[in-house]
């Protein structure tokens, strides 16, 4: 497959699987003002797949437009990494979960709008100012549970110590990465990776959470490998549009 | 839990120039997440362009039991209001 076709599903099914997850979780929150933070950071984040989608279809060539590559494509097709298709827990598991997703999207979004790619830079312009606002969301949040009670701090400290090993592979890279950043499309990895750790390191250090140490970080998902749970979450993304091929409303 | 989260009030500002206007509440456990929330739920259609927040229980509001004493003096004085004053014509939108 074409490099930037790969890296472009990437990104959009990075956002794609995240918002999916998060609308799991509406009317799941503790309350129904935080159902409507979820819900609108899902939406965001539709609205960032969809335009990496129609513009993976630009890319590709074949005439698939954005509901193809959401709808049609099956589970190895998916290049999102691990962390966002991890299933919905406790509230803070979704927030933790949020958070360090959030952590890497920022910096990765500021970056991107420096891209030679106009229109990865122009959708960059607009998800920054989105992101920013998820990052202080998931952030304000991680230090209320962590710096809460006795309950909420156990909990996101449980959540951090899961999902860890699900951030390295946020950072990897490949000849996809390697060769568009040499190309000056894709933001570097090494130097997101940098930013997320010191965004991170600062707000768990506030929250008066740990900071897991040698972990061994899982992979796969931007190969295609996925965790058991993401069958049944594509099912459910993809069972109307399969049951009703070319419906429209 | 959800119980124990206090009630705010939410006062959006439409554009440049003109007051905040009182929208609706919402319940947040502090300050900050509720203007978070106050964000998602009154400006997602671009209502608006500031926001304040205020907790419901610091706002001391009229008892409607009062109203008697509190307004209906108001009613009979139509000395308070401009409408004894001739406008010139130059005036237009009055």
């Amino acid at each position: 497959m074409d490099t930037l076709l790969t890296y472009t599903l990437r990104q959009g099914d990075r956002a794609l699987v995240l918002a999916q997850r998060l609308l799991e979780q509406v009317t799941h929150a503790p309350e129904i003002e935080e159902d409507m933070a979820l819900a609108n950071l899902a939406l965001d984040l539709i609205g960032q797949a969809r335009a990496l989608y129609t513009y993976a279809g630009e890319v590709e060539g074949e005439g698939h437009d954005e509901d193809h590559f959401a709808y049609w494509r099956d589970q190895h097709d998916f290049l999102n990494p691990l962390l966002v298709e991890q299933p919905n827990g406790d509230f803070a598991h979704v927030i933790v979960r949020q958070f360090l997703h959030d952590a890497f999207a920022l910096p990765y979004w500021q970056a991107m709008t420096r891209s030679s790619d106009a229109t990865f830079a122009a959708l960059a312009g607009k998800s920054e100012k989105e992101t920013a606002y998820h990052l202080r969301h998931s952030r304000a949040w991680v230090v209320r549970l962590g710096d809460g009670t006795e309950q909420s701090h156990t909990r996101a400290q449980v959540a951090v110590d899961e999902l860890w090993r699900y951030t390295g592979e946020l950072f990897e890279h490949d000849h996809v990465e390697e060769e568009l950043v040499a190309a000056d499309i894709a933001a570097d990895p090494a130097v997101l990776a940098g930013e997320w750790r010191s965004v991170v390191e600062s707000t768990l250090a506030e929250a008066t959470l740990a900071c897991p140490s040698e972990v061994v970080m899982q992979r796969g998902g931007r190969l295609g490998q996925h965790t058991e749970g993401f069958s049944y979450l594509l099912g459910e993304l993809q069972v109307v549009a399969r049951a009703h091929p070319g419906a429209t409303w | 839990m959800s119980s124990d989260w206090p009630l705010w009030e939410v006062f959006v500002r439409a554009k440049r120039g003109v007051s905040h206007v009182h929208a609706g509440t919402v319940h947040a456990p502090d300050a900050e997440l509720a203007m978070q929330s106050a964000r998602d739920l009154f400006t997602r259609r671009a209502e608006g362009v500031s926001l304040w927040v205020v907790r419901s229980s610091d706002i001391t509001a009229s008892d409607p039991d009062d109203r008697a004493s509190m307004f209906d003096p108001a009613l009979d004085k139509t000395f308070r209001h401009p409408t004894d004053f001739v406008l010139p014509d130059e005036v237009a939108n009055m």
